[in-house]
């Protein structure tokens, strides 16, 4: 027999529409496998699993009295810990917020529970969002559910800085997930935990209430099994918020009932730039997969030039720590969180005191190298030339999305890392994400999708990216890949 | 370009980070390599081009003028505002002395 945490959103919401089975049969099961879970994975900060039964309970009633159930209705999923829930604790997985509690709602978490969806707890992250690995949360680090095949029993990161998200939707602890995306925080996570995951064009998801890591690039998306379970998702998450200065004022588009794997007429775009010297020869097997997949659904493949590629990275370190650098200057131990206030210390030393005590390294790392471009003497050299990079790789897509519809790429260069394996080097941890900061620099909607596994037994991802708005082209040459990827491998359970 | 111990104090006295000479001195190389890696920016050609302002062009839009349309910027809420502080004194927050 099926388990119910065996169901994507998709097949939970038909079941309990249905009645084949209650939401809260749903919830209880998640809750029960999220709470066996927690100490192995450390998947979540705070769960909360009668959040979960009193939304389940709420979809259960309106069932039975008819009335008409949200896209999301009996689904319970995880809350990435940067989204601010009302009277839940909201870290974003740092010390400096630890016992925070929102008086108000973010817009997208709002739009779930709106949808019918139900709260399984709050999701470990890297702290701020800043890591591609959960190592840097003051919560711990989150285990992988999966491990290489060679029996050593390495523990793997789960990516980062969706790091819970993936463990928890991988290990089938949730169904799904919220994710953000800054520079491939959604994607490569999902790409090391073989899960499927969007970064909607910017400003489709509200950023109200979703702690700010570099504002011109942040965007909430949705982490699930499958295509269509995203696509349910991001529905639900996205649309016009006035209290957010930058969110798209656009009709949310029906991507699910839109859904269609034939990409016949369809040019999808092989960037030259991406084929590295020293690519990984799984990752490029596993692409070379995805380009003979998607002619198989009827695209036409054309090779492309991203010529700015390789300044893409860099551009991205100096524009995202001095965006944060300044998002970061609000935690002073005044309003809200930590306070260090020293023996005898003056204002301007319990600021220094509580940031230094309330933030992790690499976070300190980031506000230091952002307060540095952004410096007077510096600003010029550094952040408008970084800024003038952006527009010149900006362009670059605008050219390309002239001969091709849609861009095929590997998510990440490997496949998944141990644990500790890179955290001593900070350069070789960014060049993790140096194939999905391009598309977050333009701004473009771009997902990974499970292609397979490499010779480790670890999942690997492809990434398609899209036009500004074209959500669904993106979804479509996904649910092609995934149709033709079979992708059924799961983490044999461990925990 | 590349900092020193002095220029890397100077940056986390105006981030307002407290750090010892020992963190200091374990910052200046990792601060060095890094920006010595982004460095390679200023290969790029860009005569002409314009500083990137909004990723996704977007238009600025204002409010109602409506006192309380929004209400939670719409002002009555003082106990929620402070519901998290961690020195509220007398319906404010609560700071060092700022005056000798």
């Amino acid at each position: 027999m099926t388990q119910l945490t065996d169901l994507g959103v998709a097949a939970i919401r038909s079941g309990v529409a249905s009645g084949e089975f209650s939401a809260l049969e749903v919830a209880e099961a998640f809750n029960a496998r999220v709470a066996a879970a927690q100490d192995a994975l450390n998947a979540f900060i705070v769960t909360t699993p009668e959040a979960a039964i009193a939304a389940a309970k709420a979809t259960d009633a309106k069932r039975a009295a008819g009335q008409p159930l949200g896209k999301m209705a009996g689904v319970p999923i995880g809350m990435k810990d940067l989204f601010a829930t009302k009277g839940v604790q909201t870290t974003a997985a740092s010390h400096i917020l630890e016992g925070f509690k929102p008086e108000y709602e973010s817009t997208v978490s709002q739009k779930l529970w709106d949808a019918g969806a139900g709260m399984l707890g709050k999701l470990n992250l890297d702290q701020f969002a800043m890591g591609s690995s959960n190592e840097t949360s003051y919560f711990g680090t989150v285990n992988s559910p999966w491990r290489r095949n060679d029996g050593s029993n390495t523990a793997m990161a789960p990516g980062g800085s969706s790091g819970g998200s993936s463990a928890a939707v991988a290990a089938r602890l949730a169904p799904a997930a919220t994710g953000t995306d800054t520079g491939g925080s959604i994607r490569q996570p999902a790409a090391f935990t073989g899960i499927s995951g969007i970064k909607p064009t910017y400003g489709r998801c509200s950023r109200w209430g979703v702690v700010a890591f570099a504002s011109s690039l942040d965007q909430a998306g949705p982490m699930a099994r499958d295509v269509r379970d995203c696509a349910i998702m991001l529905e639900a998450m996205a649309g016009f918020d006035p209290k957010d200065a930058t969110s798209l004022d656009l009709a949310v588009p029906e991507w699910e009932a839109n859904l269609s794997g034939d990409m016949k007429g369809k040019k999808v775009g092989i960037p030259r730039e991406y084929r590295v010297d020293g690519l990984d020869a799984d990752v490029a097997a596993s692409w070379d997969r995805g380009i003979e997949w998607l002619k198989d659904a009827g695209a036409e493949i054309v090779e492309i030039s991203l010529p700015h590629t390789k300044y893409a990275l860099p551009a991205y370190y100096i524009i995202a720590p001095a965006e944060a650098s300044s998002n970061l200057a609000r935690y002073d131990g005044v309003r809200y969180g930590l306070r260090d206030l020293p023996e005898g210390a003056n204002l301007q030393e319990m600021y220094a005191a509580t940031r230094a005590a309330g933030f992790g390294a690499e976070v300190k790392r980031r506000i230091l190298i952002g307060t540095y471009v952004l410096s007077a003497g510096f600003y010029d050299a550094y952040y408008t030339q970084a800024q003038k990079v952006r527009t010149l790789i900006s362009h670059d897509f605008k050219n390309a999305f002239t001969q091709c519809d849609v861009i095929l790429a590997p998510t990440t260069p490997t496949a998944a890392f141990g644990l500790g394996e890179m955290v001593a080097d900070p350069l070789a941890m960014y060049l993790n994400d140096v194939f999905a900061v391009p598309a977050s620099l333009a701004g473009l909607p771009a997902m990974s999708v499970p292609a397979g596994l490499n010779r480790e037994g670890l999942p690997l991802g492809l990434q398609i990216v899209g036009k500004p708005f074209d959500e669904q082209g993106v979804l479509n040459a996904g649910l092609a890949i995934e149709a033709r990827a079979g992708f059924t491998a799961k983490p044999e359970q461990w925990w | 370009m590349s900092v020193d111990t002095a220029t890397v104090a100077k940056i986390a006295s105006l981030a307002r980070l407290k750090v010892s000479e020992a963190e200091i001195a374990a910052m200046v190389p990792e601060l060095n390599g890094i920006l010595a890696w982004v460095e390679q920016l200023g290969e790029v050609d860009v005569t002409g081009i314009e500083p990137m302002t909004a990723v996704i062009e977007n238009h600025l839009r204002l409010r109602d003028d409506v006192i309380g349309a929004d209400p939670l910027a719409g002002g009555g809420i003082r106990d929620a505002v402070l519901a998290n502080a961690p020195a509220p004194e007398h319906g404010f927050f609560g700071v060092p002395k700022v005056i000798e």
